[in-house]
């Protein structure tokens, strides 16, 4: 109960929040058994930006999950909206700059790609805001509704199948490193989540989403416009996840209906394990990040060893979920008697 | 009779049936096809296993919940009868398969009932933890592949037929499936136990409140156990009947079904929330979507189509639910607010 109380202040010192650390911890101690038992993948640069490339993916959505999470929703169509956007970008950049033409008309459809996918990722967003903010169908349904809609419209305009040839000045600028180092993925991921911190963190729409979080009714009392709130917290949530697509569509160099089929669970997944509360009103983004990086070294882990096929990964995924969800009850009652008992309610 | 009629009308079930006659209607005037005999036995066909998942799928909703791991807890407890059956050259009837499959649907139904009877968290969450356990441990661990050779047993019986419609124009002839009356039992099963049980009254009873519920004198854990015991066992058979009616086993063939299943329930007028809904809702909205599934190659429509019209589907049946509940809570305060006041 006291973890409860405490959590609730967003803005409490780092290290106080006992999830942080634990979190921390576990990175530490995965860190040390990934150097110890493949020392050559650890300590070379190539590990280390392969993973910069491919987190951001999965990352951006949860940063989105997190935000609808913390307002007590939840948004699980980001796959369908990441997916939607880079087909639609896809396709904006073959119409603008079909394979073959110059340099600039390149750098044109690029930008112009950009601009539509944030655009389309509001729109998205803000569908869905407006469906749990105006008509009040839960955000699980809608999301649910919405992940349906969006990969179907996906489905509809690429024909189900994957677009590719894209103009190279897409590759070009989406490969390349800043000082020679940091990829751009990891570099769109880090200016998506320092917004995201300044706006919870910093600004009073931050402040509100939590309190939207903690009890909508008492927000509305309270003179907070929770209709507008809750859309432009999905809103947000979209743009992220257009955002994601754009890097997926970098990543495969096609987009598909299809992609990402996974990580709608592992952002729900990093969200949880991030220490936000399912049902709305404390968490934190240091928490979330952690658990994107932990899990991305849990990956990269898994890929040095060849003989381990890759449909481990969801048990893997799932059983950490699963693991998580024990160990935050276990630190709840200090008292693991009580999980076994026959009466009683879910505690 | 008069306060029957306006009851009837007043139900959402109602407004179900009307939207699924208009719509049979519309696609039987732009195909001529739909009020065919083997068009119909089709799509009793293709009911049978959607069916029996919304039978699992509705008891959880009611229960407060949200379950998307009955297709990958179907797919392994059938990959898991199917390769020890063909492994062992089992060569009887169809009772050892299911046996095997509902104890082992019931297995992992328990995992799912231990997790969300004693933690206080979303079983959305849970379930999809443990969705991607199970498909983990089937695709990985099982290391699953096609199996082309089922068991003679469950070929036999999703060969099984009641009778053959025939179409006269076109020739073409449909299989009523022996399955079918499995769905039928299994829905009867539930409706007698959701009503006339004290384990029943206690799925509707925690989905309206929980700690109301207790302290009723609900034994809310083991009520909420069980539950998902039914339901993995509910699941399992929906499985099993599935390959044995496609002749062989297809591990992912199952995978990706959730959504389309909880749509339908939540269609048929079962409340998100919990505590209320009927199964008549439920099996009327896993028709509709059926019908819209099968008919759109009837009307022309491509399939690339289907993905977007569940989406709309969900968004449109939920968002009319949605704002007549908003409406009658508003209603409802209003009224308190004038009694007060008087």
């Amino acid at each position: 109960m006291l973890q409860k109380v405490t959590s609730l202040n967003p803005r409490l010192g780092l290290f106080r929040d006992q999830h942080v650390v634990r979190l921390a911890a576990i990175l530490a101690l995965l860190l040390i058994f990934f150097a110890i038992v493949k020392p050559k993948n650890f300590f070379g640069l190539a590990t280390w930006q392969s993973m910069a490339i491919q987190f951001p993916e999965f990352g951006l959505m949860a940063l989105g999950v997190m935000l609808a999470m913390v307002i007590g929703g939840i948004d699980l169509s980001v796959v369908g909206i990441a997916n939607m956007t880079a087909i639609g970008s896809a396709l904006l950049m073959l119409q603008i700059a079909p394979v073959g033409s110059d340099a600039s008309t390149g750098y044109l459809a690029l930008a112009a790609a950009i601009g539509l996918s944030l655009v389309i990722g509001a729109l998205a967003g803000a569908l869905n805001g407006i469906l749990v903010a105006k008509v009040r169908i839960p955000a699980i349904l809608v999301t649910l509704g919405t992940f349906e809609l969006f990969t179907g419209i996906a489905v509809i305009v690429s024909g189900g199948k994957p677009t590719s040839g894209l103009p190279p000045q897409y590759a070009e600028v989406m490969a390349s490193r800043l000082f020679g180092v940091i990829p751009m993925p990891l570099i769109i991921f880090i200016i998506g989540a320092v917004l995201v911190g300044l706006l919870m963190y910093k600004s009073a729409f931050g402040t509100k989403l939590y309190m939207l979080g903690s009890n909508e009714t008492a927000a509305q009392f309270s003179g907070l416009k929770t209709t507008s709130l809750i859309i432009r917290t999905y809103m947000i949530s979209g743009v992220l996840a257009s955002l994601a697509g754009l890097v997926m569509l970098a990543n495969y160099n096609s987009a598909k209906a299809d992609y990402g089929s996974t990580y709608t669970l592992l952002a729900v997944l990093i969200v949880v394990l991030g220490g936000v509360n399912p049902n709305g009103g404390s968490g934190r983004l240091s928490g979330v990040i952690l658990a994107v990086v932990v899990l991305q070294v849990l990956s990269s882990l898994l890929n040095t060893f060849p003989n381990i096929s890759n449909f481990y990964r969801p048990l893997i995924w799932g059983g950490v979920l699963l693991l998580v969800i024990v160990v935050n009850q276990w630190g709840k009652n200090n008292n693991l008697a009580r999980l076994f008992r026959w009466k009683g309610n879910a505690s | 009779m008069r306060s029957y009629l306006s009851k009837i009308v007043r139900a959402n079930e109602f407004y179900l049936l009307l939207v699924i006659v208009v719509l049979s209607l519309i696609i039987q005037a732009r195909s001529g096809q739909f009020f065919t005999a083997n068009n119909l036995v089709d799509i009793a066909n293709a009911m049978v296993v959607p069916g029996l998942f919304a039978v699992g799928a509705f008891m959880v909703l009611v229960s407060g919940g949200i379950d998307v791991s009955f297709p990958a807890l179907a797919s392994l407890a059938v990959y898991v009868t199917t390769r020890v059956l063909v492994d062992a050259g089992w060569g009887g009837g169809i009772w050892l398969p299911f046996l095997m499959a509902i104890a082992v649907g019931a297995v992992l139904g328990a995992f799912n009932g231990l997790f969300a009877s004693r933690f206080a968290v979303p079983v959305l969450i849970i379930t999809l933890g443990t969705a991607s356990v199970f498909s983990g441990i089937m695709q990985g661990v099982l290391g699953s592949v096609q199996i082309p050779n089922i068991p003679a047993g469950m070929s036999e019986f999703g060969r099984a037929t009641l009778f053959v419609a025939k179409n006269p124009q076109s020739g073409l002839t449909s299989n009523m499936p022996v399955s079918f009356l499995l769905l039928i039992a299994v829905v009867a099963i539930a409706f007698v136990v959701l009503r006339f049980t004290t384990f029943g009254r206690g799925i509707y009873a925690l989905g309206g409140d929980e700690s109301a519920a207790s302290r009723a004198g609900f034994n809310v854990r083991r009520i909420k156990f069980w539950l998902y015991v039914a339901v993995g066992v509910i699941a399992a058979i929906a499985g099993l009947v599935r390959t044995s009616m496609m002749d062989q086993m297809h591990p992912t063939n199952l995978l990706g079904m959730e959504l389309m299943v909880i749509a339908a329930v939540v269609l048929g007028g079962t409340a998100i929330t919990g505590g209320t809904g009927t199964l008549t809702g439920a099996m009327l909205g896993t028709l509709l979507i059926v019908i819209v599934q099968n008919s759109m190659i009837l009307v022309g429509i491509p399939t690339f189509w289907q993905g977007f019209a569940l989406g709309v589907l969900i968004i449109v049946g939920t968002g009319i639910s949605a704002v007549q509940l908003t409406r009658r809570n508003r209603k409802n305060s209003a009224a308190l607010i004038q009694k007060g006041s008087a």
